[in-house]
This record gives C-alpha cells, structure tokens and sequence, in this order.
C-alpha cells in the first residue's frame, strides 16, 4: 500500500554544514512528485533523508519531523532497515552487485532478508521484473551477471531490485541522468505504471521530465554558494509549469537562471 | 558563432598538407641492433676490457644512440623520443625478468639431481655425511602444518580486522589500530621469532610440558602468524577501500542490514584480491627461516604433531643442508628450494581459480 510521506521542519547536516533548511512538504500516496532545482540545492539530500540514506554517511545528521502514514521514521526505537525496506531508491548511476547474476540481483532484498524459498524467489523475480519492463529481455539469460546488460536495462534492474521488496515509497535519485533518449523513455513509461501501486519521489535536473511524468513538483534553491537548500515552491506541476507564484520558480523553469 | 567565424579568418588552422611521413622501413631497428651489437664486440674484445656481459650493455647504449640519431634524421623528432622511450621500457622489462627467469633456471637445473621419489618419501633421520640419500618429507611436513595453522589463525582474524578498519573504525582507535599495522608490517622476521620465544616456548607452553619449556610447530605457527597479519589486514583493506560505495547503498537502500551487506555484497566483490593479499602473504610465511629455527628447532625425524617437540620447515631444511659439510648436502638443498617455490606457485594457482569460480563468467 502506498503512504504519504510527511516532512516538517527538515533540516540536515553534513558535519558542520547545513545542506537543508526547514524544508516542509506532504507527498500524497500514489502520486509521482518531481524535486527540481540548481545543482546542489539539497534536492538529493532531502531525498536521501526520506529514507535514512543520509546519515550513512560519517558526520551527516538529520533534524525536523518525518513521517510515514503518521509513524516517525526518525523515531529513536524505528529499526532503520525496516524504513528501507518500507521506502525505496533507486540511484543516478545503475549499481547492480557485480557478483550476482540478474536472477540474484533481483531478488538481492528478498534473499539477503531472509527468504529462502525458490518457488517465492522465482515468482517474485518474474512480477519484478515485468513490471520493470525487463522480463521479455532478461527471461532467457537471468543466471547471466547483471553488470553484462545496458545502461538502461541496468538501471531497470535496480528499478526490478528496488520494488521486488515491494517497498511503498519508492526515491529516484536522478534516475535518468545516466541514460540515453529510449531508456529514460522506458522508465517514464515505467513511472507511469508505477505510480498505481507505489507513491513515488523523483529528483531531475530535467524538467521536461519533471512536467511529463510527475503530478506535484517542488522547486528547492540556494541563496548563493554555501547557504543552505530551501524548499521555494511545492504545488501542482501543471500550475508550477505555467503559472509559478513565485518570481523565482519562473525564472529557474524559463531558464534564467540555474 | 560569431567568433569561431573570426577565428577562422584571421587564423587559418595549421593543417599539414598530407597526413603521411617518411618511416624507417621495417628491418631498421632489428639490423640497428645487430650492428650496435658487433660493433660493441669488435670494441670490447678488440681492446680486451671485458667480456659479454659488457659486450650486450655497450651494445645496448649504442643500439639506443643509433636507434634515436637514425629516427631523427629520417622521421623526425618526435617519433625520435617515441622510439627510444619505447626500446628504453622493453629494456626495463628484460631488466626485471631477467633474476627472476635465472632463479628459476638455476632451481630447476641444480634441484633436478635429488628429484626423486626418495627424497619426498624419507627424512633425515639417522642419514650420515656419507650417506647420499635422505630427504624432505618431515620439512614438507613441517611447512604445509605451519603455514596452515598460521593462516587459519590470520585470515579471519586479518579480514576482520580489515572490515572493522574500513567499515566501522571511527576516530582514534581505528587510527591506532591502522597505525600499529603499518608498524607490524615492518617487523623482521627474528624478532617475532624472539617475541614467540619470549612469550609462548618460555613462558606458556612449560604449563603444557610438566614445567619444561618446548619447542614445537604450533610455536612457528604463531611466530609466522605475527608475520602474515599485517600484510593481510593491509591488502583485506585496500580492496575494501576499492569496493564501490555504491554498492553498499544500493544495499542499505533495500533494507539489508550493514553487516549482511558487508558480508554479501562487500566481501564477494573484493574476494579476488583478497585471495590475492593473503597468498602473498603465505608465500612470505612459507619463505621464512628464522622464527622457525628459534621456535620449532629444526630437526631430522618426521614430527606429525605440530604441539609437540621439535619440527622442521622447507626453508629451515634448505639452510640447515646448504651448510652441511656432507657432499650430498647441496643437492638436498636445491631440491628442497624448488619444493618450496612450486609448492607456493601451486598454492597461488589453486587459490585463484577457486576465487575465479565464485565469480560469474563474463
């Protein structure tokens, strides 16, 4: 079932830096909702806080209020594996484990949590995979390594890896970025399809993805280099797209700055 | 648009008129060598200063001179350099290669002559000066027993010291940790004998032998532990470092737990060369005379026991033959060192297969 992901006041650090500031945002379930904005203007980091990745880093510390359906993921007694579990995310640069088979790959979140059973192995792969738009290219070499295929079937088997632990939440961290044209065709296309089953939180620099596939889109930026991530703008993607309230959001989407 | 238009005005591009040059045809160098070469010879044997090792370095120097003025006067400057800077690096190589082709020649020829069944089926107990058998079999033994227990005490104990180092080690103890490490790398083999001496073969083992203190394998084992540990926490945490942290997150972010992911994504990914890291420091282990000439004693019968009494290593049998008076003593020892050195290549080859198959084949 998807959730909505609540944020209030959301700050973060990376040791002494502040990244973001008092970031506040709902994220409704079953939506797609696109973070947009100038490079390092905290869009990544506020991502990676909605899913406790950003405190892996050494030094780096999360403050505020987040929530899923109502349960606080920053919560002292929540065990952080089980908010991964629950929130996925897939990353800029395809990252499939290089000593495992497509098979294997897939099925990484499943097998390496404890499900040992074939028959649910095998059919949780299939599920995964089709709905990753990846079965019909996969299908006859899954025991083949996962770093064998292209960019974008990579990256579509991480998408497989990722909603195979069938998660609720699922991040994408500049999904595309890496891709050319017909691959990052296929996973809007796969968004789409998505979005029935998951609420689902992207981050692009490109905004003409962000106006085809998302339904709210939030416009985050700086004041000048070392400032922290602000969120400017949170509203519908079609009013932000032609009819922004703010000056800034304008001038940022109609390409004048940024 | 503007400019690269200007710039094409005023600027035309500086294209030569053919891409082609003038080359020294393809029999050059090989008959620049020849030349250089009997040149030197005729120099050398002609003033009588030296033999053919000075023969091949002058020969050498001159291939080299010619080899640059003859590229010169016909290419050009550049492809000059190219060609020497190219001849100076394949010189390099047949430089390194050369000890190493030598050391295994002069193994293979002089260790041949006690290559025999005898000599992997007896020790060297009750052989005399005058008696041209005898054997390895108790230092083989000695060595595989010894190595073996070494490396199952330091292999997990490295890689774990390497995974909390590179996974978990924050502040000073992890400083410290890596500090003593590097300290412990630079440990000559004599004093973790000593240190063994010191600790076990004086002080522990007399709680096992009615209060005598005792020589014995497990005590060489411990001192080539000393020596192995470094090296492979050292390599362990290179290759960890090399593990791309990617990896971990597109892990973490499927809600595996940290040291499922170590052991799961991490560990596998770097297993090579960890495999790696820990046969070279096997093969140093094995290579080791000195702790085990203090710890274990040596010895010429066959001792199965590693906890007790005296045992023999190959490297010890090979210093202990080289400089007996017997005239069969020599002999023993160049076979006893093309055992040591093939048993670590087999050691090496069998080690990295095993890890090649846990990997998937491209």
């Amino acid at each position: 079932m998807a959730k909505r992901v609540e944020a209030s006041n959301v700050t973060a650090y990376y040791g002494g830096f502040k990244a973001i500031e008092n970031i506040n945002l709902t994220v409704e379930p079953k939506t797609v909702t696109a973070l947009i904005g100038p490079s390092g203007c905290g869009k990544s980091t506020f991502l990676r806080s909605i899913n406790r990745m950003h405190e892996v880093l050494p030094g780096a510390r999360v403050e505020g209020n987040l929530t899923i359906d109502d349960q606080d993921i920053y919560d002292r007694d929540v065990d952080v594996t089980a908010v991964r579990r629950m929130i996925g995310m897939v990353f800029q640069r395809p990252n499939p484990f290089p000593t495992m088979s497509i098979f294997e790959n897939v099925v990484a979140g499943l097998k390496l949590n404890g499900v040992r059973r074939k028959s649910i192995l095998e059919e949780a792969a299939e599920k995964a995979l089709r709905s990753a738009n990846l079965w019909d290219e996969v299908k006859d070499r899954l025991g083949k390594p996962g770093a064998g295929l292209s960019g974008g079937q990579q990256q579509r088997l991480c998408i497989a890896r990722t909603i195979a632990v069938e998660p609720q939440v699922v991040l994408m961290d500049e999904p595309c970025s890496a891709l050319d044209p017909i691959s990052t065709l296929a996973i809007e296309d796969l968004m789409f399809q998505l979005k029935d089953k998951f609420t689902i939180i992207i981050v692009t620099h490109n905004m003409q993805q962000a106006a085809r596939v998302s339904d709210r889109t939030a416009f985050f930026s700086i004041e000048k280099t070392g400032d922290p991530g602000r969120l400017i703008e949170y509203d519908n993607t079609q009013k932000i797209f032609s009819n922004p309230s703010v000056k800034k959001t304008e001038d940022y989407i109609t390409g004048r700055f940024g | 648009m503007t400019t690269t238009v200007t710039s094409h005005r005023t600027r035309p591009p500086a294209e030569p008129a053919t891409l082609r040059a003038r080359r020294l045809p393809w029999y050059a160098a090989p008959a620049l060598a020849v030349a250089a070469l009997a040149l030197s010879a005729v120099i050398v044997y002609g003033t009588d200063i030296g033999g053919p090792v000075l023969v091949v370095a002058l020969g050498a120097v001159l291939y080299l001179t010619g080899l640059f003025a003859a590229a010169n006067a016909v290419e050009g400057r550049r492809s000059a350099r190219n060609r020497t800077w190219s001849a100076l690096i394949h010189s390099a190589f047949v430089l390194a290669v050369l000890p190493l082709v030598s050391v295994v020649w002069t193994l293979v020829s002089k260790g041949a002559e006690r290559l025999d069944v005898n000599f992997f089926q007896t020790s060297m107990n009750n052989i005399g000066a005058r008696d041209a058998n005898g054997g390895a079999y108790h230092a083989i033994l000695g060595t595989l027993e010894q190595v073996g227990i070494a490396t199952l005490i330091t292999v997990p104990l490295g890689i774990l010291c390497a995974i909390y180092i590179v996974e978990y080690g924050r502040g000073k103890f992890a400083f410290a940790i890596r500090f003593f490490v590097d300290v412990m790398t630079g440990i000559p083999s004599i004093v973790s004998g000593l240190f063994v001496l010191a600790f076990w073969v004086l002080v522990v083992s007399p709680w096992f032998n009615d209060g005598r203190p005792s020589f014995s394998g497990f005590a060489a084992a411990l001192a080539l532990s000393v020596l192995m540990l470094p090296t492979i926490v050292r390599s362990t945490e290179e290759m960890l470092r090399l593990v791309p942290p990617p990896l971990r997150e597109g892990a973490y972010a499927l809600g595996v737990p940290k040291w499922k992911t170590i052991l799961r994504v991490v560990l596998p990914t770097a297993l090579p060369g960890i495999v790696t890291g820990v046969m070279l420091a096997i093969a140093r282990a094995a290579g080791e005379t000195a702790p085990v000439l203090l710890v274990a004693g040596g010895g010429a019968a066959i001792n199965v026991n590693p906890f007790e009494n005296n045992q023999s290593s190959l490297s010890l049998f090979v210093y202990q033959q080289a400089g007996d008076a017997s005239k069969y003593a020599p002999a023993r020892a160049w076979t006893a060192a093309l055992t040591l050195v093939a048993l670590v290549l087999i050691l090496t080859i069998a080690a990295k297969l095993l890890a090649r198959r846990n990997r998937l084949s491209r």
